[in-house]
């Protein structure tokens, strides 16, 4: 096999898990997709709304829907061969701990501080050695310099730690799409230091 | 005593004191923080109470609404 044919294979047997299928996660989702990686769990309790079309990765035909299903049928129409396992649920500590064991990395992708603490927490005590990527600080549009990564062991953290959502400081696409990336590149790095290039 | 606080290695004067001294002594006013000591996450009840020992590996992470 090519070095290209080796590591297609191996992010294919790769599982993330995503916490949340609002801005960051449905970039984050699909991008991780387009990526090769092959096997995604994803859980969020909402709907599709007219307004996430402003910077959520759904479509008007998807208003209405599920997030987790409009989001699984967006993946697998860029590759129908991945498994999506989609949970329509509000997850709480032992939801997070039991769907997401078995994954090779976990994406926080919540929209409230209260969840972001709740699953740092139960990742770093409950699940140890687990890598978990987090989404803190994204409202506002510019200030693309102040945009960080803070390393703390397995547990990672993307974002300005500082910018809170107001009228006059909203979410916007790029902004949000920045971060959500961030986070899929950190999944993608510590996904790509566990091969071996001589399986 | 030596700490390594948000990956910098910092010196804290004086030693042992709680984890809310800490926030205090290096500015942390932000309404809500995860803080993980040692690999492990502390509880808010706990912060008046535990105390940072030399060579702790302390990480302080501001949470934020917005995703």
């Amino acid at each position: 096999m090519t070095y290209p044919e080796k590591v297609r294979k191996y992010l294919k047997n790769c599982t993330v898990g995503i916490a949340g299928c609002g801005g960051l996660g449905s970039t984050c989702a699909v991008n991780l997709a387009r990526a090769g990686v092959g096997k995604l769990i994803i859980a969020d309790f909402d709907i599709v709304t007219r307004e996430n079309l402003e910077r959520q990765y759904y479509f008007l035909d998807q208003v209405n829907k599920l997030k987790v299903h409009a989001l699984r049928d967006n993946i697998l129409s860029i590759d129908p061969t991945i498994t999506v396992r989609a949970f329509d649920l509000k997850l709480c500590s032992s939801d997070v701990i039991e769907l997401f064991a078995g994954c090779d990395v976990i994406v926080e992708a919540f929209d409230k501080a209260e969840m972001k603490q709740m699953i740092i927490e139960s990742v770093v005590n409950h699940l140890p050695g687990k890598p978990l990527i987090c989404g803190i600080g994204l409202a506002g549009i510019g200030r693309t310099d102040m945009l960080k990564v803070q390393r703390s062991g397995n547990l990672i953290i993307c974002g300005d730690q500082m910018s809170e959502v107001t009228e006059d400081n909203p979410l916007t696409a790029p902004r949000v799409g920045i971060v959500s990336n961030m986070e899929a590149n950190e999944v993608m790095e510590i996904l790509m230091s566990k091969f071996d290039n001589q399986e | 005593m030596k700490i390594l606080l948000n990956n910098r290695k910092e010196t804290i004067e004086p030693d042992n004191i709680t984890v809310s001294e800490l926030l205090k002594l290096k500015n942390f006013t932000w309404k809500m923080l995860v803080i993980k000591i040692n690999g492990k996450v502390i509880k808010r009840h706990e912060y008046d109470l535990l105390k940072i020992n030399e060579g702790d590996d302390v990480a302080v992470i501001h949470l934020i609404t917005g995703g």
